[in-house]
């Protein structure tokens, strides 16, 4: 009952964030708005009993991905209202209809029945996302994808800041 | 010796790389000096490898130097045999002379350097020809020598008629080289192979039908190189080259690679007789044809020019009636004293400051005694007059052609009567250019040319007095010289001298009178007084005009074959190729064009359209696995 | 009413259409940006939801790694916004059209 109810309550938070980050017309609405969704789902995370994974969320996604999404809006001066009006021709009307039909195809699978979300756990043993849980299991099997990803971060900053510099050196190109 | 036999041919090919990237830095005279010292270097090993055939001692050799070809028999091979090595001694020896006199006669050229690379590499690539021992190998040198007359030629190309001679050269040779090129094909289809193989072993099945048609060819490709009717056309334009290149190229050596040619497949000419007729044939009347027009030609050059065309109608003969050895003999004695008339010609030009014309020459033997002197020995020789080197080569042409009987006989009496028209024209160009009064224009003043064009002038005369003694019937060097070299052909060895006894000497006799006369009547008419000689001219006004024209052969080939090839290039270029082939590309290009501006409009550039496309394909996507899946 | 993974899965959903259609609507960089993460986080629940049901702790960890390649992403875009903002004081991906056919 308890579940049914935080699902409710966090599920209504995370579309209303949601649909704040589709439709405010501030930018730094719009990433309050996706802030309280990321904060919904790691909340469904703890519930799932992903301890790790929801400690991350909130740290990494809520923390430092959005501080980083809010110091850029004020970096480039985005920080207010923005024209909202659609430019593109029938760009909103497809949109929408693409949604729909997307909707719809699911309430028929729904409503027919014959749509398995899932198959049926077939072991009981509850799984639990502690920390020694999950890094037992990423320095093991995991190690190699791991490591992959340490390397990606690597460089994804180095790249990061080879696009983003705007020192001496680029403006004497520029004037050149 | 053999071992480095290559360097005969790289000697001078190591010149014309070298002389390509430093000859404008080594500048003038260094860069005459190095390439005239590479030939003669080349000379001298070439001796010194020929010494076993003098000797009598040594086989022909094959020396590989690397595979080429190896599935149609073509390596890259030297051939060291008599007759290569006659060949090569001559393109080297008679090479070397015309580099050391080229270093006096193309003094002050800007160009100088790049002249001897071009002479440099046609060493190359005629002793390519030569040496090869597969037919690829020596349609390679065949090729290289043509691009190198064309080269020289056209060597002062800012003349347009030199230009224009170059052109002709080529495009004359061009044809030549087709049928040789056919004949290459059918031996490469009927046996598989471009080996000499093919003539080294006559029962590898070649018929009389195949050698037929091989040797005619051949000859046409010959005719081309050679100058011979109806291809000989090129030959008198191309001496709008510098001096040496005529002496060099377009009289001693590159114009005898038909010959050559005959006498390295001796054995598919013997299997022809037809093929061996055709080819003594056009021989003959290219003789008396060349040698009608040299009568009435003004320019000196010119008369050389047809009277090279007309002694290589000699050889001709010579090889044309199996007479390997006669025609490769008077292409030696040719080579030194056609080499010597040419240099001396040169010698004169330069004297007179460059005039080539006849009529403004005359009186020149008292300024100029070195040239006058060799100039008159070479022409003695050409005349046939004994004992210089052209009395013994052309008698045994003739006596050869005497023997065969037959057919034969006709073009022994065609070799005749062209032997006495050559005393007539050569005494004809003698005493105009160097005796009599002086008839030059204001302002000329002759003068003997330097040591290094009289040296080589001394040389070649050495050379034309005993190169005769090399064959004599009382001593057949040359033919025991040449012997491995035709072997395997039948009848070729004791051929020379047929003509026994008194027949021989009454052969030689009615030759030498022949010539002795026409020395005379030229003499008699040119030297004589002047109104008789206009009288005579008078009387004779007809033919002569016509000789002049050289029969407006030239006029007739430009009416029946330029101006239709022209007309056929001018439609292939303006209507063909721009309406259909230009068409053809223009159709393709605007058929993309129209479809690419059609679906241009689909590349917005705005992100979000593509990110709507990309989401509907995505959505289309989930469509067909659903229903697939049975939804 | 028990809560099963099919709600959750279907709130997924949800999230995810939303996102995309916001990716598709807003012109800001900046908020399309967004809108891709908030597509990611959908994909990221039913991960560990599906992860839960079939007892698994391979789900967990695939979050685990979607999340780092995503702030990797974030790193690059962000910077990608930047130098295109130096250059044309603007964050619009309107703007951004000049490879128009």
């Amino acid at each position: 009952m308890v579940e049914l109810v935080l699902f409710v309550i966090l599920g209504a938070v995370a579309i209303f964030g949601a649909l704040s980050v589709v439709f405010a017309k501030n930018p730094v609405y719009g990433a309050m708005g996706l802030m309280m969704t990321l904060f919904s789902l790691a909340v469904f995370y703890v519930m799932h009993l992903a301890h790790l994974v929801a400690a991350v969320q909130i740290i990494v996604y809520a923390g430092a991905v959005m501080t980083l999404f809010l110091f850029v809006i004020m970096l480039i001066g985005v920080d207010r209202d923005e024209d909202t009006s659609e430019k593109l021709p029938m760009q909103r009307q497809l949109v929408a209809g693409l949604g729909l039909v997307v909707v719809l195809i699911a309430g028929v699978a729904v409503v027919g029945g014959r749509f398995d979300w899932v198959r049926p756990a077939t072991s009981t043993i509850e799984v639990n996302g502690t920390v020694q849980e999950a890094g037992l299991a990423l320095f093991t099997d995991w190690i190699l994808p791991f490591e992959a990803t340490s390397l990606l971060l690597i460089i994804a900053a180095a790249g990061a800041i080879a696009l983003a510099y705007y020192g001496p050196r680029r403006r004497d190109r520029e004037d050149a | 010796m053999t071992d480095f036999i290559w360097l005969v041919l790289a000697l001078p090919a190591a010149g014309a790389v070298f002389l390509h990237f430093f000859g404008k830095r080594l500048g003038e005279p260094a860069a005459g000096w190095v390439a005239s010292l590479l030939v003669s270097a080349a000379f001298v090993y070439a001796v010194l490898a020929a010494v076993p055939f003098f000797q009598g001692t040594a086989h022909p050799e094959s020396v590989v130097l690397w595979s080429w070809m190896p599935a149609i028999g073509a390596e890259f091979a030297i051939r060291w045999d008599p007759l290569s090595s006659l060949m090569t001694l001559v393109v080297t020896g008679v090479g070397a002379l015309i580099h050391f006199y080229a270093i006096g006669y193309m003094h002050g050229d800007p160009r100088f350097s790049r002249f001897f690379t071009y002479m440099n590499l046609f060493a190359t690539g005629m002793l390519t020809l030569v040496l090869a021992d597969n037919f690829a190998m020596l349609f390679l040198g065949w090729e290289a020598v043509g691009l190198c007359s064309y080269l020289l030629i056209s060597f002062w190309f800012t003349k347009p008629s030199a230009a224009a001679a170059g052109k002709k050269a080529f495009i004359v040779n061009r044809i030549g080289d087709f049928g040789f090129m056919i004949a290459l094909m059918i031996i490469l289809t009927q046996f598989g192979t471009l080996s000499f193989d093919v003539l080294d072993d006559p029962h590898l099945g070649l018929t009389t039908g195949l050698a037929t048609a091989v040797g005619l060819l051949m000859l046409v490709g010959a005719a081309g190189k050679s100058a011979q009717i109806p291809l000989y056309v090129w030959l008198p334009d191309a001496m709008e080259g510098p001096t040496p290149v005529s002496a060099l190229i377009h009289a001693a050596t590159m114009v005898t690679a038909g010959v050559y040619l005959v006498a390295r497949n001796a054995a598919i000419y013997e299997m022809a007789p037809i093929a061996a007729t055709t080819v003594a044939t056009v021989g003959a009347l290219t003789a008396l044809w060349a040698a009608t027009i040299a009568i009435a030609q003004k320019d000196i050059k010119a008369v050389l020019a047809y009277s090279t065309v007309s002694q290589l109608g000699y050889m001709f003969i010579g090889v044309g009636s199996t007479a390997y050895v006669a025609g490769m003999f008077h292409f030696m004695t040719h080579a030194f004293f056609k080499a010597l008339l040419f240099l001396g010609a040169g010698s004169v030009i330069h004297a007179m400051s460059d005039e080539q014309n006849m009529d403004k020459m005359g009186g020149l033997a008292k300024h100029m005694p070195v040239t006058a002197t060799t100039m008159g020995i070479a022409t003695l020789a050409i005349a046939g007059v004994p004992p210089l080197a052209g009395f013994w080569s052309k008698d045994e042409i003739l006596g050869s052609a005497f023997n065969q009987g037959g057919w034969m006989v006709v073009l022994w009496g065609i070799g005749l009567l062209t032997a006495g028209i050559t005393a007539f024209y050569m005494t004809r160009q003698f005493v105009m250019v160097f005796l009599g009064k002086p008839r030059w224009d204001d302002g000329i003043h002759p003068h003997e040319s330097p040591k290094t064009m009289t040296v080589p002038l001394m040389a070649l005369a050495a050379l034309t007095v005993g190169g005769g003694f090399l064959n004599t019937p009382f001593r057949t060097g040359l033919e025991r010289y040449l012997e491995p070299s035709f072997e395997t052909v039948e009848g070729a060895i004791g051929m020379a001298h047929p003509a026994e006894g008194s027949t021989a000497w009454i052969l030689a006799g009615v030759a030498v009178l022949a010539g002795l006369l026409g020395i005379y009547l030229a003499y008699r008419l040119y030297a004589g007084p002047e109104e008789r000689r206009e009288r005579v001219l008078q009387r004779f006004a007809r033919p002569i005009f016509t000789w002049e024209n050289a029969y407006w052969v030239d006029r007739f080939y430009g009416k029946t074959i330029v101006l239709p090839g022209k007309a056929v290039a001018g439609w292939a270029a303006f209507k063909f190729d721009l309406g259909f082939i230009d068409g053809i590309v223009n159709g393709v290009a605007g058929v993309v064009k129209r479809f690419g501006a059609t679906v241009r409009p689909l590349q917005t550039g705005f992100v979000r359209n593509y990110g709507v496309m990309l989401a509907a394909g995505s959505v289309g996507l989930l469509i067909w696995f659903l229903s697939r899946g049975g939804l | 009413m028990e809560v099963t993974a099919g709600w959750y899965m279907s709130l997924a959903a949800l999230l995810f259409i939303i996102g995309a259609g916001g990716m598709l609507i807003r012109r800001n960089a900046l908020m399309m940006f967004m809108s891709i993460e908030l597509m990611l986080n959908s994909v990221n629940l039913t991960f560990v939801a599906a992860g839960k049901e079939l007892g698994s702790l391979d789900g967990q960890l695939a979050v685990f790694f979607v999340l780092v390649v995503a702030a990797a992403e974030v790193v690059v875009g962000l910077a990608i916004i930047v130098s295109v903002f130096q250059h044309r004081s603007s964050a619009s991906a309107d703007e951004l059209s000049d490879l128009r056919g």
